[in-house]
């Protein structure tokens, strides 16, 4: 066998062993640990020994969606950041880039992630997607047909869904917080 | 032409001139051998009698791997696999046959080989890798992956990185990593803690195709975009938290049909079953020629590596296949801010008695590392984390706790801060 030992004992970083924490886990302590969280976001640990499954809830001080309290759920695998984080809405909501099922379309948590990218950069993607509702990447078909044809009507319908209200046979959920 | 005994090691399956063409190679030494190398008998006795390799994978490398190694003079060979033989794998991995679908690839592999190459012991373990321990991985002089599984390659890395132990110079373990796709493919040597390792290069990945999410849901084009729809939209829509199996036939089954009715509505042609389980368990058709190239080229390394008889890769190969044959060699550098490898290690001698808060305060003063506002954990537990709110709520009272109510003697601490650009970890040593 070469003798590899040799070579290490050059190294001045040698002599050192290493705790058995996944390299996921540690990526997760950082991102976590070095969140920006603005005072319109919140994240909620149901089991805070659990770092890998998160709500946050977005409370947008601007924009249309002023005035709600809109849940995500965040789970993280132990491929992370080599997989994005999975990011569902949890309840109900009028909005273009977010479906019936709380499906999001964000690049970044698809087809755009990348492992430099954190949790920091997918908080302000959803963020973002309540200041710019986006009408060109439609999951919600009819909002964003509303939202390109008749801006004022669609703000109109925001706030009906976000009383709780009933449009076209939809039942949103309430999310106004006072 | 030399007529040489049998080794003397009372193998009669050694016959005379079996390794004529490898001892060439390992009899005298050449102008680029390492001068450790110890040419005739010793070397050849350290292939033969002594070095236990492990190949974790027997799929469509693994079966290649496998072959080259008997074939080269490695005589005990241990091969994990957790997979069986599906009919599929028949074109490209040659150790199978039809009888033997559904039985372990790790089970048939190993005695399709001893079969084969007499005198060769290859154990075979029918599971997953992280079924074994550190003392199972620390039998062996060298480990070769042959794996199609992101996953399980950086398990096996923090594995082998982890088990470094400074006073032991055989805990260190050459990993030699095969990966194809297509008609591209790498390999590469891995000298746990010396070289990059596999996180180190985890950002030169090739992607997974991702389809926009809204392409799926309104405008799909391709079959592709209809089978996504199925899975990533359709099956939580109507079995809600139900888990996909992409090995159960029954689900494979049910995404098809609705990717294909889904197809017609848009009339796109192209769902198939096959495209179907492809797109789903994002398989990339696995090109025989490629596992071939890759395969050899592990399996050169395995061998300089286990006689120092040539100077091994230093440290990564690449293959490109696509438009011709293109194939190139470079250094991996090593990455500081590595979650495995990198970051930097320092032992802290402290007294019981301290509290977790003056730990803190030791390391924002320590000039050597400059660090702002750490976050502390121990594999087992959080001990303070400075951010979200939540979390420094419930840790801030471990401020106040003597170490030795939270950390173990020699137990490790990882470090983290905004400040550091890669992770910290600190061994606690009590006086
Ligand atoms: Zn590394």
């Amino acid at each position: 066998m070469i003798k590899i030992w040799s070579m290490k004992k050059n190294e001045d970083a040698a002599a050192k062993r290493r705790p058995k924490t996944s390299a996921a886990q540690i990526r997760v302590q950082k991102d976590l640990t070095e969140l920006e969280l603005s005072s319109t976001m919140k994240t909620h640990f149901p089991d805070p020994t659990d770092l890998l499954n998160f709500t946050l809830t977005i409370t947008p001080d601007e924009g249309m969606y002023k005035g709600g309290a809109f849940v995500f759920s965040v789970n993280i695998n132990t491929n992370y950041p080599h997989e994005p984080p999975k990011v569902k809405c949890t309840q109900t909501i009028y909005h273009p880039n977010v479906d019936l099922e709380g499906n999001v379309c964000l690049n970044i948590l698809r087809e755009d992630w990348k492992p430099v990218l954190n949790l920091n950069s997918v908080l302000v993607g959803l963020q973002y997607l309540f200041l710019e509702p986006n009408a060109d990447d439609p999951l919600n078909k009819d909002a964003a047909e509303e939202l390109r044809k008749n801006r004022e009507q669609f703000i109109q319908n925001v706030k009906t869904s976000m009383r709780g209200g009933n449009m076209r046979g939809v039942q949103y959920d309430k999310v106004i917080v006072q | 032409m030399a007529t040489e005994e049998a080794l003397s090691n009372g193998n009669e399956t050694d016959w005379s001139d079996r390794y004529y063409h490898i001892d060439q190679i390992l009899d005298k030494p050449g102008p680029r051998t390492d001068p450790s190398f110890l040419a005739g008998e010793e070397v050849k006795r350290f292939l033969r009698e002594t070095c236990k390799i492990l190949v974790i994978g027997a799929g469509g490398l693994g079966c290649e791997i496998l072959a080259n190694l008997a074939l080269s003079g490695f005589k005990d060979i241990h091969v994990i696999d957790m997979d069986t033989i599906d009919i599929s794998n028949l074109n490209r991995q040659f150790l199978f046959r039809p009888k033997d679908v559904g039985k372990s690839k790790a089970i048939v592999a190993a005695e399709f080989i001893m079969n084969r190459v007499p005198g060769v012991k290859v154990t075979p373990y029918f599971g997953r890798i992280q079924d074994k321990d550190e003392e199972y991985y620390m039998q062996f002089n060298l480990v070769i992956c042959g794996l199609d599984s992101v996953e399980a390659r950086r398990w096996i890395n923090a594995t082998l990185v982890h088990m470094v132990d400074p006073d032991e110079p055989e805990s260190l373990k050459p990993l030699i990593d095969g990966g194809t796709e297509g008609f591209k493919g790498q390999a590469r040597v891995i000298l746990p803690t010396v070289t990059s390792c596999y996180e180190c290069s985890l950002d030169m990945l090739n992607k997974q195709t991702a389809f926009p999410i809204c392409t799926i849901a309104n405008t799909p084009r391709l079959p592709e975009h209809c089978i996504e729809w199925a899975s990533v939209l359709e099956w939580p829509r109507v079995f809600k938290d139900k888990k996909m199996d992409t090995d159960d036939p029954e689900h494979i089954g049910w995404l098809y049909k609705t990717a294909s009715s889904r197809a017609k509505e848009f009339k796109i042609e192209g769902v198939t079953w096959s495209l179907t389980q492809g797109v789903v368990k994002n398989i990339i058709p696995a090109i025989a020629s490629t596992n071939a190239i890759i395969a050899a080229s592990c399996c050169n390394e395995a061998f300089k590596i286990a006689t120092s008889s040539a100077a091994y890769l230093n440290n990564y190969f690449m293959l490109i296949g696509t438009d011709g044959v293109y194939s190139f060699t470079f250094e991996h550098q090593k990455r500081d801010d590595c979650p495995v490898c990198g970051g930097q290690a320092i032992t802290v001698n402290v007294s019981k008695e301290w509290t977790l808060e003056r730990l803190i305060e030791m390391l924002v003063e320590k000039q050597d590392v400059q660090i702002k506002k750490p976050s502390l954990a121990t594999p087992k537990r959080q001990l303070y984390f400075q951010a979200p709110p939540q979390l420094e709520e419930l840790t801030r009272p471990n401020l106040e706790k003597t170490l030795s109510e939270l950390v173990d003697d020699g137990e490790y601490i990882t470090v983290t801060a905004s400040s550091l650009p890669f992770d910290l970890t600190l061994q606690v040593k009590y006086d």
